[in-house]
């Protein structure tokens, strides 16, 4: 059995105390060994950037564990990156992409030469060579999350969050920008961890998805995709398996979301 | 607070367009400076016809003031620096002191304070209580304290122009987008790299905003408190020249006070220009 | 392993700590200008400066003062909102106008008023006249400046519109340029109207026969150090609360702007 790269043990977040109290997440559990591509959808305001925020480290739960390579994540673990939703806020305008790219890398130890073969390497891989000169604004919304990926990259995570990064982008964009992800975890081996509001996104990209459910989050299915690799935008999506695993996921979202207020911890 | 992110926005989106309008470079060029070749002569046609000793011809403004602090001599430069010592070296000299003691207190102050969870809280109703103090009625309080010297002037003009560089500094730093924070620590940027990297850099804007009213007050504070209690500077220089009969003296004085206002402004404008190069290109000139 | 849950944080309200932070600097303030270094005839004690304060606001013939100041300062604001808003109207209406104005209208922004003030002297003498004239003179240009402008961005899209819908060019005017201007026009009259404060206390510590920096300047030629804190602590309170006014105004009047949404 591979490792557990990160493990979620009874996580549990409360907004505020006493009436004003808000249960964002409850008893969730689950884990991704090395090496994996786990997607994870659900409802809106199911809390799923609260739980990326939860495993990140940027936001400490109030029950429950989120352990990254056996060790309790306590503050933001040192090899871990995440790709925003918002990518026009999540990069640095005042730096040109080359520097948003290497920003992170000063303490890597890395030679300067190191870097920038780094930084190089990343643009490459993302299809963005030779903009390194150029600034974020001056590029389109999907080019910018290229970027950040590409940052990501470059920081050569052991784990790579994502937290709905394709959802401010068009239609045709997103579909580009899927394959990108595809490609760079065949390239690179990453493991990686998407939320998505998306259902054909999260059935096409992963070799498991989980199911969360409504707010307070649980993780309600955890299903395998046993799709085959290369996947294809339209090849994949034509397949009878991934009709019935999509089926299965849009039709236990449904339930979620229809389930409502039964569903709230007493 | 409120006013004071209104007004530097807004002021900032006008200046930026109004210098942004241009009808072409070199038309622009001509306009501008026609315009005020226009002014210059009306005025000498309006002042030689009324001979009137207040306001006298600009030919005679513009001689007196070559007369004052140009030279025939080409090793000094073309200018005369024993004038140039008395009349305006002071005067500038206090007014840099005074702005970047105040630049550097109000920046260093703002980050920490901005930086500090609920400091600004805390502190904003005092500081915005001395920012609304008129600054010429700083002048009396000084006095006493100070007396008469450059000592009191540079105390002077540092006290009156911190508080628009102290608010808009903790007013930038506090609006650091979370995201751009959390980016941060993400790829663990350290705290120190996190401020120069992303806290100033998110909030230079603003800063500048503030950087740039204070210097329109610093030089209020220049002149006038040369004016009330002085031996040198271009305000005492004008006053002089008033009360002693010397029109001509007061307004080349006044001449050469708004040449330098206007580099001084020119200047900074081109320096804010070139550090918020991103800023500017990313707004796009959008209001 | 079970984290414990959250502390249950009763936190001040933000006015709470303002006022704790205004409390806490007199309370330093006062212990130093009792204790401190200063010779107290120079630095009086902070509770002395409050009493005088106090003594003033409810004093006729300082509060007479006070007034004469307002005085200068609201006709000279007025003049220049009557002259310049119209004046602004119409340079702001052609293109080549303003273009022409804004050379010029750059070179005299940051000639600083203050240096008119012998000038001033001069023409009109110490009275109120002189106050005056300086005070319009310097509320001219941020209120010219902000009409220009106003009017100048106003959208050529909104325009249009009107004119197709029958509106000749006043109503043109009245009903879409002077109401999309307004919100600017009103930032240059906020401006103005803390200008003219400066212009109208500077004239007055400068010589001017009335006004609260004639009464402050009096105070400290009478060694009075306890007076002169307190009319500046008094001149603060104005500043203060002609901002306020005009701020209140503002969101009153154009808190639909998205500029202002935003800065709340």
């Amino acid at each position: 059995m591979s490792s557990r790269l990160l493990a979620v043990e009874d996580l549990g977040l409360t907004y505020g105390t006493g009436q004003t109290a808000h249960v964002a997440i409850a008893e969730l559990d689950f884990a991704i060994t090395t090496g994996e591509f786990v997607s994870i959808v659900g409802p809106s305001g199911a809390g799923k950037t609260t739980l990326l925020k939860c495993i990140s480290g940027l936001l400490p739960p109030t029950s429950g564990d989120v352990r990254l390579s056996g060790q309790v994540v306590d503050r933001v673990p040192d090899r871990l990156a995440m790709v925003f939703q918002d990518y026009s806020r999540s990069l640095f305008p005042w730096l040109t992409v080359g520097g948003n790219v290497d920003l992170p890398l000063g303490r890597q130890g890395l030679t300067r030469q190191d870097r920038r073969k780094r930084v190089e390497e990343s643009l490459n891989a993302v299809g963005l060579a030779g903009f390194a000169e150029r600034h974020p604004w001056q590029l389109s919304g999907g080019m910018q999350q290229r970027v950040a990926i590409a940052r990501a990259l470059a920081y050569q995570p052991e784990i790579l969050l994502m937290d709905e990064p394709f959802a401010s982008v068009d239609a045709q964009t997103r579909a580009g920008l899927e394959d990108l992800v595809l490609a760079v975890r065949e390239r690179f081996a990453m493991t990686i961890l998407f939320v998505t509001h998306d259902i054909d996104e999260s059935v096409y990209l992963a070799d498991r998805v989980l199911v969360l459910s409504r707010s307070p989050a649980r993780v309600v299915a955890d299903l395998e995709t046993a799709l085959p690799h290369p996947r294809d935008q339209i090849e994949t999506k034509e397949r009878g398996d991934f009709v019935h695993l999509r089926g299965e996921v849009a039709r236990l979202i449904r339930a979620e979301s229809m389930a409502g207020a039964s569903n709230a911890i007493p | 607070m409120i006013a004071t992110v209104t007004e530097t926005r807004q002021a900032r989106g006008l200046a930026a367009r109004w210098r942004a309008t241009a009808t072409g470079r070199s038309s622009g060029f001509l306009v501008r400076w026609g315009a005020l070749l226009a002014v210059g002569v009306v005025w000498e046609l309006l002042a030689t016809r009324s001979r009137s000793p207040f306001f006298p011809p600009m030919t005679d403004i513009l001689t007196r003031a070559r007369d004052l602090w140009f030279s025939g001599d080409l090793a000094a430069g073309f200018v005369a620096w024993d004038r140039v010592q008395v009349d305006l070296v002071p005067s500038f000299t206090r007014l840099a002191l005074g702005w970047l003691l105040a630049a550097g207190v109000g920046i260093v102050a703002g980050v920490v304070i901005g930086r500090a969870r609920n400091l600004a809280d805390y502190v904003d109703p005092l500081v915005h209580f001395l920012r609304a103090i008129p600054p010429p009625a700083l002048i009396p309080p000084f006095l006493i304290l100070l007396g008469q010297g450059d000592r009191m002037k540079v105390a002077l003009i540092a006290f009156g122009v911190v508080w628009p560089i102290l608010l808009n500094t903790i007013d930038g730093v506090r609006s650091v987008d979370q995201v751009q924070l959390d980016t941060a620590r993400i790829y663990g940027i350290g705290v120190r790299r996190r401020l120069t990297h992303i806290v100033l850099p998110a909030a230079a804007p603003r800063i500048f905003a503030g950087l740039r009213i204070s210097l329109a007050i610093a030089l209020i504070l220049m002149v006038l408190s040369e004016m009330v209690g002085s031996v040198d500077g271009i305000g005492f220089g004008i006053l002089q020249a008033q009360r002693s009969f010397q029109y001509v003296n007061m307004w080349a004085g006044i001449l050469v006070l708004g040449i330098a206002g206007y580099a001084i402004n020119a200047g900074f404008l081109r320096i804010e220009r070139r550090v918020l190069a991103w800023h500017r290109a990313e707004k796009g000139g959008a209001r | 392993m079970a984290r414990a849950p959250r502390p249950d944080r009763r936190e001040l309200p933000r006015w709470g700590r303002g006022l704790v932070g205004v409390i806490v600097v007199v309370l330093l303030a006062e212990a130093f200008t009792r204790a401190g270094p200063v010779n107290p005839a120079y630095l009086p004690p902070v509770s002395d400066v409050l009493l005088r304060v106090v003594e003033l606001l409810t004093s006729a013939e300082f509060l007479g003062q006070v007034a004469l100041t307002l005085q200068a300062w609201a006709i000279g604001l007025g003049l220049a909102v009557a002259v310049g808003v119209p004046a602004g109207v119409v340079l702001g209406s052609s293109n080549f106008v303003y273009s022409a104005t804004r050379a010029l209208v750059e070179f005299l922004r940051p000639i600083p008023s203050v240096a008119l003030i012998p000038l001033a002297i001069l023409l009109f003498g110490l009275g109120t006249e002189m106050k005056v004239s300086l005070v319009v003179y310097a509320s001219l240009w941020p209120i010219l400046f902000n009409t220009i402008y106003g009017m100048h961005d106003v959208d050529p899209v909104a325009k249009d519109t009107a004119r197709i819908y029958g509106f000749g060019r006043l109503a043109v005017l009245t009903r879409v340029s002077l109401p999309s201007a307004a919100p600017f026009i009103y930032t240059g009259v906020r401006i103005a109207a803390a200008v003219a404060l400066i212009l109208a206390l500077s004239a007055e510590i400068l010589g001017a026969r009335h006004g609260l920096g004639q009464w402050i300047v009096a105070a400290g030629a009478a060694s009075r150090a306890d007076l002169v804190y307190a009319g500046v602590v008094v001149t603060g309170l104005l500043g203060f609360l002609i901002n306020w006014v005009t701020v209140v105004g503002e969101r009153r009047l154009f808190g639909w702007q998205p500029a202002l949404r935003e800065a709340q």
